[in-house]
């Protein structure tokens, strides 16, 4: 992808002769790249590097809003979220598995009926899997809280085919009701890619498999599944990653003595204002993401990622 | 047995889309309860109540119409912005493609609570009060890379020839990109403009870190969520939804429309 694709200008300078006019065009040829990539970039390392620079500072900060901050190369912050806030962290990435597995489970079937059993009506099924996400994001997860309530009727069914066996059993307020809240939220995110790598398949290579009498369950894990990777692979961190850093599910569906990383992030910026701690605490769980990241690229094998 | 197995996959397709509209339905119908205490969390009768009178609580409106001006403005910037960083990727060779590419790919892997943080890291430490610019600043940077993503992917599907002939026709760099480049890769700088606009009028958690006191539609929803949402909130989602699919509905058909006649191109 990167060294195959060549410039606009290599048919017309490739033939003509190198006269000073020419060599100055195509010298302006090659700032062209530089003059368009400039304002985004800029951007990007304004508003993005140089806060997230900005956070590992300030973890290393001691002091408070009033009297100012100091660095004091403070590595105390950072021991207190593998000690204190262990268990939050542990939550975090175990809810992002389990949310990305389940969500993976329920969104492949999906993606394959409307990439490759839906014919013609394939547009119009697409856009009926993607329309639930138009609803406003919070009222959504609000709405589970209405549908998971004690005195729902999807409690009431539970208990009635036994699997919520305690009179008092309840979903609202437990790991489950968080678990469907994350899985909901971040379905089209998995099943989108997928859909996009399916679609992409080229059907004659399915009909081959065919041809040489493979089975369909040898054709789906020879063929299907294997190019279908690189979808598979991008929605699972488009899910694992928000799923991670998310505070809203465990807040609106969740107990208080459940959070995750996303809440003591929350609340330590927003309501006690210990910075320190909050940026120390936020630049663990990117790091954390990012290491996960690396050896979950190595393992499935795709280089496709960044491109 | 075949039967079965014929039946599984439709059977899963209608589960999977019950599963996905529940939410939808329960949001549509409590904008018409007729609720009586604060909380509109249990079904009380039906109402229009909320419907014919959406503006009766200010603050819904007005934390929309902030959302809306914000979508639109850090959208339209960010797919600028974003286009251009495409057409370099697409169309040019260059050194330090790939650290451009690691750059465009960290925000996407970037949680939102460490984005939000981020920045607001930044906007206390340097004294800017947070509000407005900040929240629409703050956008921009998680649209772009979605922004990048969906051009670049319309980009690299078109044939160069066409802009190839152009350049043989005497047509400058300029002119070529105007009436060939532009016009195609169009539909992809739309897509990418409308993709922006959704994630910005839904986002919550950067907003929060750096909205200030300021409300857009989904802060204000989070902070009633604590002392009650009012049912207008419901009308005002239902109308969002309504008016979304709507425009989808639409494009599909244009789109089919278009595919149906023979190609003039």
């Amino acid at each position: 992808m990167t060294a195959a694709t060549p410039s606009l200008s290599t048919d017309s300078s490739g033939l003509s002769p190198p006269n000073p006019a020419a060599g100055h065009a195509a010298k302006r040829r090659r700032r062209v790249p530089y003059l368009l990539l400039l304002p985004g970039l800029v951007y990007l390392v304004v508003l993005y590097l140089v806060p997230l620079i900005g956070l590992v500072r300030m973890a290393l900060q001691t002091g408070n809003l009033q009297a100012g901050y100091e660095l004091t190369w403070e590595w105390g912050n950072f021991v207190e979220v593998f000690t204190t806030f262990r268990p939050q962290l542990l939550r975090s990435l175990m809810y992002a598995v389990a949310a990305t597995g389940i969500t993976l489970l329920l969104a492949y079937p999906l993606a394959y009926a409307i990439a490759l059993r839906t014919g013609r009506w394939k547009n119009l099924f697409l856009v009926v899997l993607l329309v639930p996400f138009l609803i406003p994001f919070l009222l959504r997860t609000l709405a589970w809280r209405i549908i998971l309530a004690d005195q729902g009727v999807v409690v009431a069914a539970l208990k009635t085919i036994g699997l919520l066996p305690d009179a008092n059993g309840r979903l609202l307020a437990t790991g489950w009701a968080v678990l469907a809240g994350l899985v909901y939220s971040f379905l089209p995110f998995m099943a989108l890619p997928i859909y996009v790598a399916l679609e992409k398949i080229d059907r004659s290579l399915l009909e081959a498999a065919e041809d040489l009498y493979a089975k369909p369950r040898t054709a789906f894990w020879r063929v299907t599944w294997p190019l279908s990777l690189p979808g598979v692979i991008s929605g699972t961190l488009l899910t694992a990653i928000p799923a991670a850093g998310d505070f809203v599910n465990v807040q609106l569906l969740g107990n208080p003595q459940q959070t995750m990383m996303g809440n003591v992030i929350e609340n330590k910026f927003l309501s006690s204002i210990d910075y320190p701690a909050a940026a120390a605490l936020s630049i663990s769980l990117m790091m954390a993401i990012v290491i996960a990241i690396f050896f979950y690229v190595r393992a499935v094998g795709t280089e496709e990622l960044v491109t | 047995m075949k039967r079965v197995k014929r039946l599984a996959l439709p059977l899963y397709l209608g589960f999977g889309l019950t599963y996905l509209f529940l939410p939808v339905m329960v949001v549509i119908l409590f904008s018409f309860n007729d609720n009586t205490s604060r909380f509109n969390v249990t079904w009380q009768g039906f109402t229009l109540k909320h419907w014919l009178n959406p503006f009766a609580v200010p603050e819904v409106p007005r934390a929309l119409a902030t959302s809306i001006a914000i979508a639109f403005l850090a959208s339209g910037l960010a797919t600028i912005l974003g286009t251009l960083i495409a057409l370099a990727l697409a169309r040019y060779q260059f050194k330090g493609r790939s650290a451009t590419n690691i750059l465009l790919f960290f925000p996407m892997a970037t949680p939102e609570v460490v984005l939000g943080s981020a920045l607001l890291g930044l906007f206390v430490a340097n004294q800017i009060r947070t509000g407005f610019v900040t929240i629409l600043l703050a956008h921009i940077v998680f649209i772009l890379s979605y922004a990048v993503a969906t051009v670049r992917a319309r980009i690299v599907g078109f044939d160069r020839h066409l802009e190839e002939a152009a350049m043989d026709l005497y047509a400058n760099e300029w002119s070529t990109f105007r009436k060939v480049t532009l016009p195609m890769i169009m539909p992809g700088v739309f897509a990418a403009f409308l993709l922006g606009f959704a994630l910005s009028l839904d986002d919550f958690i950067v907003t929060n870190f750096t909205s200030g006191s300021l409300q857009t539609f989904p802060t204000y929803v989070w902070g009633a969520a604590r002392r009650g949402i009012p049912g207008q909130v419901n009308v005002f989602g239902t109308g969002i939804f309504i008016l979304t699919v709507s425009l989808m509905l639409l494009f599909l058909m244009i789109q089919k429309r278009r595919e149906g006649r023979p190609a003039s191109t």
